[in-house]
Order: C-alpha cells, then structure tokens, then sequence
C-alpha cells in the first residue's frame, strides 16, 4: 500500500518534560518522526511543552507549538491548525493518553482529524486491563492470574483469592507509578491505596507475584496489511521484580533456545496483530525459567524507551518506520536506511552484545531509598555494544559515571554480603561481583538472585580472572585477554599492579542491522579487539575531521538540554564542511541517530575510550563545550595529550573552575563575588564557614547541576557533610562561600574573543539558595532596572573576552543588597541553552559552533551586545519525578532535584506564568473556583514577614488559609482570617484537610532543619498523589498568587507558534 | 592454536573447538542469533564448514530433542563457545556434541570478517587445520559431492499421526530436517519417508495422500535420479516441495537453478506473498536459487524475495504441486510460514478429513 495523499497536514504530540519513566527517548523519535513527515512534504504542526527538545527545533515542524499538554491546548491547536491526521504514537503516554481523551471527548471526530497509527481501538485493547485481558484470553496467550480493583476492598480480596505475594499495577501511569509487590495483607493495604490514587481512572490490576521469573521483551512492528516482524529481543539480567527501565537489559535475549525464543516471538506477533497494531509495539514476558511456562506482562502500543534502546542496538529506526507505517506505507515497501539495499519488512541480525545499563538519581538524593521494584527510578541510562558479554557490560558500568571502572565497588553500607545480595538495589550487580570474588558459588548466588547462570558464569569468569591475575599479575596472553573482556588500562594497572602494559590498538565494527551479510552505508560503529577494522577501512571525504564529546546518559543536572546542544553543533559543522565524529553512549537521544553525525562511535566518554578513537580519527580538535561535564571532564586529559580543545581553551576552562585563579581575575575587574574559600579538610571547612559567617554554601568544584551543594547553617552541618564528601575521596577542592538570598540572574554569552553576544538575561523567580536548575527562570527580566541591565552587559562581555572565550560562556548573578555578584561562570553550554535560543530565534549553539571554527561573530547577522527581546514573555517551569521516587527530600535547595522543564510563553508574565504551570502539571482553579480554593502555609519564623505578605495576596483573593501554629498565629497577628491546623507531626489535620478537597496549595518551608524533613516527606507524598502542588519557597507562592489573581484559562491565552512569533 | 585457512588466501587464527581433525568444506555463515543446535544438526549442510555471524554460541548447552537430523557439516567456526551453559533442558556443554561426532571447529575467530568476505567474493571453499598448508590446491579442488546420497534415509519407514490419521503422506527425503516430519504428523498425517532415489512406482504403490519433497544439501543438479523419479510423480498427487524440493521440482518440470554468491543461511529473511501482497519473515538455508524465468509457462511464481527479488516458491496449479525455497518448518527460525502445512493438507482434501 503506498502513501495515503489524504494526509497533508499532520498533528504531532511530543512527550513533554523529561520525568523519570519518559526521557529523551521521545525526543528522538518524535523528531525522526518530524523529518520523515517534511521528508514526505507533509505540513508538520507540532505540540510539545518541553523547550529543551530537538523536535521543537524551528527546522523540524512548521508550525511549533511550546503549549501545556492538555486536552484543551491541543483542541484549541486543532481548532486553529485544522490537520488531517494526529500522530500520537510517539510522544510517550503523555501523548498516548491525550489522544485517547480527544477520542473520547468527540474532538477528533468533530474536526475530523484522523487518528494515524494504531487505531484507538487497538489502543484501548492494550491499555485497559480488562479489555487486555479479553483480547489475550481470545488467542490462548497466557496472562499473569490476577484481578481488577477500583477500590481497597475489592483490592484486598482480589489478593486473598490470587494469594500472595502480588504485585499491583495501577491503571494508565508512566514507568510503574504507584505500584509495589504486597507480601501480606498489611503491606497490600498501603500499597493498593497507593495505586488506586496514583491511577487518573482509579483502578489497579493486582496479580499474582511472578519474582524470579526470566522477563524478556521483544520489539514488533506491524504495518496496515498485517506485516509483521520482531525488530529486537531483549532479556533483562535481573528477573521479573524489578523494573525494567531499572533492570541491566541485553540484547539479543542470550539465554534462550530456539524453541524459547520463537515461542516468544511468535506470541508477540500473534498478540499485536490480535490487538491490531499498526507501528511499533512493546511486549514484555515472563518466562519460567525451568520449563515453557511463560505469561504476558505488559504491551505497549507505541514506541517507548525499550524501542529507542532496540533502535539504537539494531540499527533499525523503529520511531521512522513507524511514522511511515502511519501515512500508509507497508513494511516491505520501505527501504532499509543502513543497508540501502534491502527492505525494512526484516529482523535485524546483531553479530555482537549490547548491555544497557540504568542511570539512577541516588546521588542526589542522599539518604532516599535505593531499593527497585516495580517502579522505575532511574533517570537515564547507558548503552554499550561489544563482541562479549563482559566487554559491553564493562563499557556500560564505566560509562555509566558511577565513579567505576570495573565491577568492583565497595559496598554502602556495613552489612552482611548475603543480607545486601537479598536486597534489589542499585548495586545488586557489584554486589553479586563480591559476592562470586569471594568465592560463594554460582548456584549459591543464584538461590538468592535468580540472576540466570549464564550471566553468573560469566561474572564469576570475571572473577577468578582477576584473583589470579591480582595475585600473580599479568602472564602471557593476559593482557589481550583482560582487553578482551572490557578493562581499561588504568584498572589492569590496578588490578595487577603493573605499571608498564604494552598499549591496545583498538579496532571498530560497524553495526549494520545484518551482521555484514549486506554492505551498509552507514557508519556507526562500536571498539573491539579485533584486528580487521571496518571504520579504517572506510573511504574518508577528505574533509578535515573534527569530534564531537556527547553528554552521557541523562542524569539530574545534565539533561536533554546537552543533548541538544551537541547535536546543532555536528549540524552545524557539517555545514560549514567539516566530517564531524560524535562520541556517545546514551541510546535515548538524537545525538546517536546514526546519521546525525558522519561517523557515530557509540562508546563511553572516558579518555582511554575517546583516546582509542582518536588514534582512529585524527581529528583537527575535539569539542567539548556542548556535552556538560561528562565531556568538559576530558578536557585536562585532552589537552596534555597535545588534542586541540575547539573553542574556549583548557586553560580558560581551568581558570573559571579554579576559585583562586578566578578570585584573582574578578579582582582585577573589581567584580564582586560572594566570599568564599576552597578548603580541602574538614578542619578547613569549619574555620572558613566561621570566619564567613553562617548561612555558608558548601559545594565541590567541578560540577555540575549543583551535585553535592548545601546550605550550611550551623558547625554540624558543615562537619556531616564534610565528613560525607571527603568519605568519596577528592580531586578537587570544596568550596565554602557566603550565602546571600538575593535575585539570581542568568546570562548564555556567545564570544568570539573580540565581540560578544548576549541573546538574553533571564531572572529568576526564587532567590539564590534554590539551585537555578531548580527555579522559574524569565525571561526577559522582570525586576531588573536599567542601570543593572548595563552592568549586567558590562561585566559579561568583559568576563567573556577575560577568558578568552571561544564560544559559550554561561555566567550567573546575584544582586543583594543593591550589590551585583558573580556567583558562577561555566565556560560552556548550559542547560538554557534551547530554551533561549527558540525564543529569542538566535541560534546559538550554530553561532558559537562557528566561532570556535574562527567565524567572526560580527558577521553572522545577529550584532553584538544585548540582543533585543520579542514582545513576549518566556517562563522555564521546572518539573520534579517525585512520584517516582517518593521517599526523597523534595524541598528545593542548592542540590538540583528537577529532571525536566517545560516553557510558558505569553504576553504578560502572568500569562507565560499560567500556561508555564500548567504545563508543569500544577492544577490551576478556574476564575470562579478560586473562591473556593485553600491555601495551607507552614513556614520557618524567618520566612513570617513573607508569608503574611502571600497569606494578605490570598485573603484579597477571597482564598481561604490554613496555617499550623506557629504561622497561623504571625498571620492572624495583621488581622487576616486564618484556620490554624495541627503540625503534622502531631496529627493528620492535614492530610485529612487535602483529603477533604479543602487545601488545593501548600506552602511549606518549616522542613529545612532536618528533623522535620520526614514529616513534610510524608505530607508531601500524599498531596502528589491527590493532585495538590506543594511550594518550597515562599517566592513561588508569590508567583502563583500572581496567576489566581489573573484572568487567565486554558482557553483565553494566546496560542504562541514559536516560528510565527511576533518580532519587536 | 589452529587456523581457518581460505581459498582466496586469507587466514584466521582461532583455538580448536569439537574434534581435533584437519577439514576441507565450503565456507558459509548464517546470521541466525539462537537455534545453533538445529543448525548443527540440519543434514542441508553437508559438506561445509558453518560460520555463525552471532558471536555467543552455545549459551544454552546441548539439547537432543531439539536435534533436526544426523549432523553433516563439516566444520563449525564461532567466535565465543559457552562453556558452561545455563538452560533447563541442557545436557551438556556445545563442545562435548561437537567431539562426539567428529566435527572439528574453531573459537575465538573474527566471525563478522569471514562474513564480510564471503559477501564481497562469494562462497568458497575453506579448510580447518593444525598448520597453514603451504599448497592450496587442496582447497580448490573440493567439491561437495554426493550430498544428497550422504544424508538421505536408507530404507522406507512409516511414523503414525498424532491422533487421527487424516493423510498418508509420502515425504521423499533428500536430507529431511525433522521438524518436517513433526509437522505434518502434528496435524494429522501418517508420513511414510523413502530414500530419496526411491522409484516413482515403489511411491504410488503406497497410494499416498499428498507427496512432500523435503530440503536437502548441496547442488540440485547433481540429483539426476531424483529429478527423473520427480518428473514422474508430480503431477499424480497432491506435492508440497521446501528448499531442495523446490528446487528439485524446478529442475524436474524443465526449470534451471543457479548457484547464489554467498546464499541465504539466517532466520530473517523477508519473502512477499505475490498472491496477497503480505511479506512473511522466514527461515532459510540455501546456496542455490531457482531461475524465476526458466520456468515461465509452467508455472506461477508464489514467492520472491523481498531483498534481492530471487525466487522463493511457485505454483503449479496445473499439478497441484507447490513449492517454496524457505522453512516453512521453522527449527531454527520464525514459524510465521507454518500455515503452507495447512495449505498442504486443503490440497489432499481439507483440514477437516478423516
């Protein structure tokens, strides 16, 4: 069947912010779909609130809407746009859910707008559980034994007939949301409760416990004619329990015969052509690993992190294909892009090992359980391809930066290794390595895992081979060989103890979706040890190479942003004629599309690894500005290999992360910056912070997103972090430095070294303390005079060119007390990077791309100076995952805990405000509910004076307060009405209060001392799942009084397309 | 240390794996990522030297019952064999099957180049040894030879249906893979296997049903008695012809085949429905192809290679005979095909006959 011509103008809805359980894989397949669809000269209207997004790219879609992600923004965008189709099949659940409302509400069919893709029929049949059910008890495919539950007791019951342990799922949520396994009745009754409120539908599927079992996936596609094929298998090294965005996945499933495999893969064929698929589908198995027992987990109708992560192991673009399956296309009559010679109706053949190994948050929340189950945690993930299994597992691990390089990690915490090997946590994998290097057997390991032997025996190989090689270091053949299984130089050295190894020399394979049974044209490839290597072999363009560093996986602080970032650079240096390398390891993203550059190596950024490839490519220089740390860490290594770092040099990167060498440069401009002092032991710590006074910010050098940054305010606190940070071990030095709660202002510069580029200040709406990462970010400013504006100007460009800037150089400031302070300067892209670029419509990743290659900015057309603003208002709203992780500290501080933005854009600030918080999931009342809504206040005795001012902006607004005692008594102390409530530790007013529908806001900053972090956790927790927004900073509260006090809805603002913008 | 030595030249070292012999045989890959056992022990590869592309072999140990034949490759080339496999049915570890039948092989090879020189250059012939031989002549004389005769059955048997006998049917074996023979008696039919020069005569005597013509090793022109009988058979009964059979049939009713470059051999290969337009994903092991237009007002072409156009089945309507190049058997690979079975059985009468 070709092309369907009917389709002209396509609706597309992206996944918005990045949240834990939907990352940037929806970036890349949302933007490959937006290029096939301008491919297919079809007109592109895109919605997505998420700025930091390559789909929303100008380029990518013709008309861009950065628009809250609800029912009533896309119908008021298809009301205007008109489009013939809506592709929801690639914007994650968010997208998924959305276009099923639409369905639902008759919006579709009164603007007739056909849904392309999986039918909504097909949709339903593998999102309603009971529905499901029907669907797979029709065709004979086993289903886990369970039940359906809209209430506790249904729930309750549903587990006594099923028996326990089971496991409950709740209804339409991301990665698990809500769910949990119930060993017993007490446990069954928190964690349905939970469910059943974590459900938008109220309803959880409670089924019987299958822990142990293998889970196994594969990745099908199915065209409109009923072609169909399985792109990928993939196994997950921990069995059924854990999640398997948390699981260490390979691909292709190792462990099963053919008899299993095709039992498997013919089961998922039958299902999605019984359910009636038309694109990409994920169908999840648990299989019993001693007989063929096997049971239905899970399918999902639509491209998802497994397809992006299959994509990228294959080399079969599943979000493409898909998209092509949407506008009529059948399987076979679609080329295969790598081989160019064959068709895209087959299955790939792998001839090597991928491991994808998860990136989880728990560094940043210290203290939070690291336990994993059936909701995922992590954040991000790595993948890694190798001829072994060891070889990909141990690139995984060290790309990974999780500060290992090999297997070997101490534990965290003082237990018996069997009690940790039990536990399902973060480390269960280095915890199973000890465990076989201590010499407990496989079978024993496997009692207590049921971790599949196979894997096992290959850890254990591991093992005994670096006991011997420990013991008596390196005999012949022991090199190559420990090469061969994935070690790094540096970790032989220390394994063995030998300081004189004779060097690698790494050879690099393609992947080619045939194991080179066909000639591929496109190259990506991945290191081995093999002699023959076919990126040597390949014809070169003669162009000047340069290498690009990717960001790694997605982590809190360092975000799609970079993403971002490094991929407008390649684009940009292809275009202007260089053969541009990238370097990556993070599966989600469009940086490792194979042809977003001209050669992808998908390979850890460490320097042995990135060395290896430069030996290979001998580039001119290698850009490290674009992939955040993980590449601004390579930078030293680099240099003293005598590599050319494009772009700001290792020098200037050195003197703005080096305190003393920066102090003495601001000195000399006589720019102030808050006090402070690198100290390197604890002793240090506690003299500085008193001889600056307390409240002091204590941070590390050399990070990013803020890792590791408190606010001390007292001797304890400094000596227990201190002793915490130095416990890790330090390069660099920490820094303690005055804390001042004034405005924060950030500046993106551009500079060539001569001239400089400010495309635009933003301001923030929390004052310093709360991490920029972690606050509303305007922009244009809104509270800064003139006389600032041009100091602001002033010191950047002069800061800039101080630093012999070649490039971006990202600068924040304070403003206290009628004094401007510098508080940091990153001579690199930072994480505003997208957003201010789309809304100013200065492209500045190209611009300072150029400018490293030596392109005068003064003639790119853009001036220099401060960059005029559009007549709008351009709100960032960061976005949390703490649904996910439920246990850690949500109030916000210098740590950043955000993992996604989303960007209002209005007129007023009001109303880029409105659409910004809306988007961020913040329920907003309407004109006429606001009567009726509650506001709860707790606050510290320090923050009263700020709290009666929003507790005065709320009576104005006839909104009711409550408050707990001590607040309750400052407010009514100026005459206005409040209700006073219990603490929470003390009684469960509150939540009974939210319960009650009674409290729609609360507003808390009593929990900075840690003894009562618990109680606001708890309160905290309960309030997310019933919808009611908690605020932190008493200047977010003023933020959205702002807001209730406006006139604003989601159907009166205006919708903004970002590539219609008005201009001056 | 022992070596894969190539005709063209090229060499690879590896250690020995199976049994310490030195071989000639023609060098091929397949790309299918599990099923090794059913590869090992489908008698189609007689006479080669088998490189799997996929780099893990051996994961899951030795399962007989997975076995598809007597096993006559004559050499197996992988890059990692698993010692210690992990699998609920596994007996033992790859390596003690591979010395118990004699099959000498290597690890520890660059499986991928040996792939990618066999797609640049085409099949050739290839040699597993102790010490690299300084004449080669050795390895471009070998010719696989007497294939069929080497693997086909020596005497005719009969194995009952499961359950109710719906069909007899009369499966000629060129080197039969066993899945064939489940598949048929899975669904209802007694199948009687004859050796496959068996006289026409000796098989209608039987009066059977539908008549199968199984997959088979080396080139179908070398079967001259085979195709003599075919000649006479086809067209009496109700036939069903895979791989070798197909080819055989080709060659029986006038058509040509040829030899391919390096073949398919794999579990991914996508072949077009020409009557429905549907693309089917099958399994497949062949070198030679038949010659679409060689059989041109004989009969239909029913299938074509979704990739390189090559032919992959025909219809004789006229004979009610049909015939594909893949497995529609499966073992090792996708069964999305198996339904051909039932078109089988509607063709001697309808599933429904008893």
């Amino acid at each position: 069947m070709p092309k369907d011509t009917s389709i002209r103008k396509v609706l597309v809805i992206g996944s918005g912010p990045i949240v834990i359980g939907q990352a940037a894989e929806f970036d890349y397949a949302g933007a490959q779909a937006c290029r096939v669809l301008k491919q297919e000269g079809i007109n592109v209207v895109l919605v997505n609130s998420n700025p930091a997004t390559i789909m929303t790219d100008q380029h990518l879609a013709d008309e861009i809407y950065l628009e809250p992600l609800n029912a009533e923004s896309v119908r008021r965008i298809i009301e205007k746009e008109r489009p013939d189709g809506l592709l929801a099949g690639l914007g994650g659940q968010t997208a998924l859910t959305l276009a099923m409302q639409l369905s639902r509400e008759g919006i579709l069919e009164r603007y007739h707008v056909r849904l392309l893709g999986s039918p909504m029929d097909a949709i339903e049949k593998a999102e309603d559980r009971e529905k499901f059910r029907e669907t797979m008890l029709s065709i004979g495919q086993p289903c886990v034994p369970s039940g359906i539950a809209e209430t506790l007791e249904d729930a309750l019951e549903a587990a006594r007939s099923i028996g326990y342990p089971v496991i409950v799922r709740p209804a339409y949520t991301l990665g698990g949301s809500g769910g949990g396994i119930a060993a017993d009745e007490e446990e069954m009754r928190q964690i349905a409760r939970s469910g059943l409120d974590a459900s938008p539908i109220t309803q959880i599927l409670v089924e019987k416990c299958i822990a142990g079992w293998k889970e196994i996936e594969f990745e099908t596609m199915r065209d409109a004619l009923g072609n169909v094929i399985a792109v990928c298998s993939m196994e997950n090294v921990d069995p059924v329990g854990i999640h398997t965005g948390d699981s260490v996945v390979v691909a292709p499933a190792l462990t099963l015969s053919d008899k299993e495999y095709q039992m498997l893969r013919t089961a998922s064929l039958d299902i999605i052509s019984a359910i009636g698929i038309v694109g990409g589908c994920n169908c999840q198995f648990a299989l019993n690993p001693d007989s063929f027992e096997y049971a239905v987990i899970e399918v999902n109708p639509r491209v998802s992190r497994s397809s992006a992560l299959a994509s990228k192991a294959t080399g079969y673009p599943i979000a493409k294909i898909t998209t092509r399956i949407a506008l009529g296309y059948t399987l076979d009559e679609i080329p295969n892009d790598i081989t160019g010679k064959t068709c895209a109706c087959f299955e790939p053949a792998l001839d090597y090992v991928v491991v994808k190994f998860p990136k989880w948050p728990f560094d940043k929340f210290y203290g939070s359980s690291r336990r994993l189950g059936t909701q995922m945690k992590a954040t991000g993930e790595v993948m890694a391809i190798g001829q072994r299994f060891e070889e990909a597992l141990m690139k995984a691990v060290r790309g990974a930066e999780i500060s290992l390089d090999t297997l070997n990690a101490p534990p965290l915490f003082d237990e018996e290794l069997r009690t940790r090997l039990a536990r399902q946590d973060d480390r269960r994998l280095f915890t199973v390595f000890e465990a076989l290097k201590n010499g407990m057997s496989v079978e024993e390991v496997f009692e207590i895992t049921r971790i599949d032997r196979f894997f096992l025996f290959r850890l254990k190989g591991m093992a005994d081979f670096e006991n011997r090689v420990a013991e008596s270091g390196l005999g012949p053949g022991d090199y190559q060989r420990m090469k061969q299984l994935g070690y790094p130089d540096a970790a032989i050295r220390r394994i063995t103890g030998t300081d004189s190894l004779p060097g690698f020399e790494f050879s690099y394979k393609m992947v080619d979706t045939c194991g080179a049974e066909f000639a591929a044209e496109t190259p990506y490839f991945y290191s081995c040890t093999d002699q023959v290597c076919e990126s040597r072999m390949l014809k070169r363009s003669g162009r000047p190479v340069v290498i690009v560093l990717g960001s790694g996986p997605i982590r809190i602080g360092q975000g799609i942003e970079f993403d971002y970032s490094s991929v407008h650079c390649v684009w940009t240096l292809r275009q202007i004629g260089y053969d541009v390398v990238i370097i990556n390891n993070n599966p989600e993203t469009v940086s490792t599309d194979y042809d977003t550059a001209d050669r992808l190596y998908f390979e850890p950024l460490t320097p042995e690894d990135v060395w290896n490839i430069i030996r290979v490519e001998k580039p001119i220089g290698v850009v490290v500005a674009f992939g955040g740390q993980t590449a601004i860490k390579l930078t030293r290594f680099l240099s003293e290999k005598g590599i050319r770092i494009l772009g700001t040099s290792a020098e200037s990167i050195d003197i703005a992360e080096d305190r003393e060498r920066f102090d003495t440069l601001l000195e000399r401009f006589g720019i102030r910056r808050p006090r402070g002092m690198a100290v390197r032991t604890l002793d240090e710590a506690v003299a500085a912070a008193e001889e600056l006074g307390y409240p002091v910010l204590l941070r590390p050098s050399y990070v990013i997103g803020g890792q590791n940054m408190t606010i001390s305010r007292s001797r304890e606190k400094t000596v227990d972090y201190m002793e915490r940070i130095l416990a890790g071990g330090i390069e660099n030095p920490v820094l303690v430095d005055q804390y001042l709660p004034g405005i924060e202002l950030e500046v993106d510069v551009i500079s060539d070294g001569k001239d400089v580029l400010i495309p635009g200040i933003m301001e923030h709406i929390e004052r310093a303390g709360v991490h920029s990462g972690d606050s509303i970010a305007v922009y244009p400013p809104f509270n800064l005079t003139e006389k600032y504006q041009e100091k602001i100007c002033d010191i950047s460009a002069r800061l800039a060119l101080a630093l012999g800037t070649q490039g971006l150089v990202n600068i924040q400031y304070l403003i206290f007390d009628n004094e401007l302070y510098v508080i940091e300067v990153n001579p690199r892209a930072s994480r505003t990077i997208p957003y201010i670029s789309k809304v100013t419509g200065v492209p500045m990743v190209d611009l300072a791309s150029r400018v490293m290659l030596g392109e005068p900015l003064k003639e790119m057309g853009y001036g220099t100076g401060l960059y005029p603003a559009p007549p709008y208002c351009a709100i960032k709203v960061p976005v949390f995952s703490f649904e996910k992780l439920n246990d850690a500290d949500s109030i916000l501080g210098p740590e950043m805990k955000s993992t996604g933005e989303v960007l209002g854009i209005g007129i007023t600030k009001a109303e880029a405000l409105f659409k910004g918080l809306s988007a961020a999931g913040f329920s907003l009342p309407t004109i006429r509910d606001r009567s009726h809504t509650g506001v709860l206040l707790s606050v510290e005795d320090e923050d009263f004076p700020d709290a009666i001012i929003v507790a005065k902006r709320c009576y104005d607004l006839g909104i009711h307060l409550y408050a707990t005692k001590d607040t309750a008594r400052a407010i009514s102390s100026v005459g206005i009405h409040v209700n006073p409530v219990a603490d929470p530790s003390s009684s469960d007013d509150i939540t009974k209060l939210m319960e009650g529908g009674f409290v729609n806001y609360i507003i808390y900053t009593g929990a900075v001392k840690d003894d009562t972090v618990g109680d606001y956790t708890v309160l905290h927790r309960r309030a997310m799942f019933l919808g009611i927004p908690c605020m932190t900073s008493l200047d977010t509260a003023n933020a959205l009084m702002d807001i209730l006090g406006s006139r604003f809805s989601p159907e009166n603002t205006e919708l903004v397309d970002i590539n219609r913008m008005r201009r001056g | 240390m022992a070596y894969l030595v190539l005709s063209n030249g090229a060499v690879f070292q590896g250690q020995r794996i199976g049994a310490c012999v030195d071989r000639v045989g023609e060098l091929v890959f397949t790309t299918g990522m599990e099923g090794y056992l059913e590869t090992l022990t489908d008698p189609s590869y007689y006479g080669q030297i088998v490189t799997q592309s996929f780099p893990l072999i051996g994961n899951y140990g030795l399962i007989e019952e997975d076995f598809e034949g007597a096993s006559a490759l004559f050499g197996y080339i992988v890059r990692e064999l698993c010692e210690t496999p992990s699998n609920f049915r596994s007996s033992a570890p790859l390596n003690t099957f591979l010395r118990e039948k004699g099959i000498p092989g290597l690890c520890g090879v660059d499986t991928r180049e040996i792939v990618r020189i066999t797609r640049e250059e085409g099949v050739m012939n290839a040699m597993i040894c102790d010490e690299v031989p300084e004449d080669l002549s050795v390895l471009a004389s070998f010719r696989v030879k007497d294939a069929v005769a080497s693997v086909t059955s020596r005497e005719i048997r009969t194995y009952p249906a499961e359950g109710a006998e719906k069909y007899r049917v009369a499966l000629l074996d060129y080197g039969a893979k066993r899945n064939i023979l489940r598949s048929l008696r899975f669904r209802g039919c007694s199948v009687t296997v004859f050796p496959a020069e068996t006289p026409a005569e000796t098989i209608l005597a039987m009066d059977p049903d539908g008549i199968m013509l199984s997959n088979g090793p080396g080139d179908p022109k070398e079967n001259t008695v085979s195709i003599a009988e075919l000649r006479k058979l086809l067209g009496r009964k109700p036939a069903f012809g895979i791989c070798l059979g197909h080819q055989l049939a080709a060659l029986a009713l006038g058509g040509d085949t040829v030899k391919l470059k390096y073949g398919h051999r794999g579990g991914n290969q996508p072949v077009r429905d020409l009557a429905t337009g549907r693309t089917y994903i099958t399994s497949q092991n062949h070198g030679y192809a038949v010659v679409s237009e060689s059989l041109r007002g004989v009969g239909e072409i029913a299938f074509l290679n979704a990739n390189d156009g090559s032919n992959e089945g025909m219809s004789y309507p006229d004979l009610n005979c049909f015939t594909v190049q893949f497995h529609p058997e499966a073992a090792s690979g996708p069964r999305d095909t198996a339904f051909l079975f039932d078109r089988f059985l509607e063709r001697m009468g309808g599933l429904t006959h008893a």
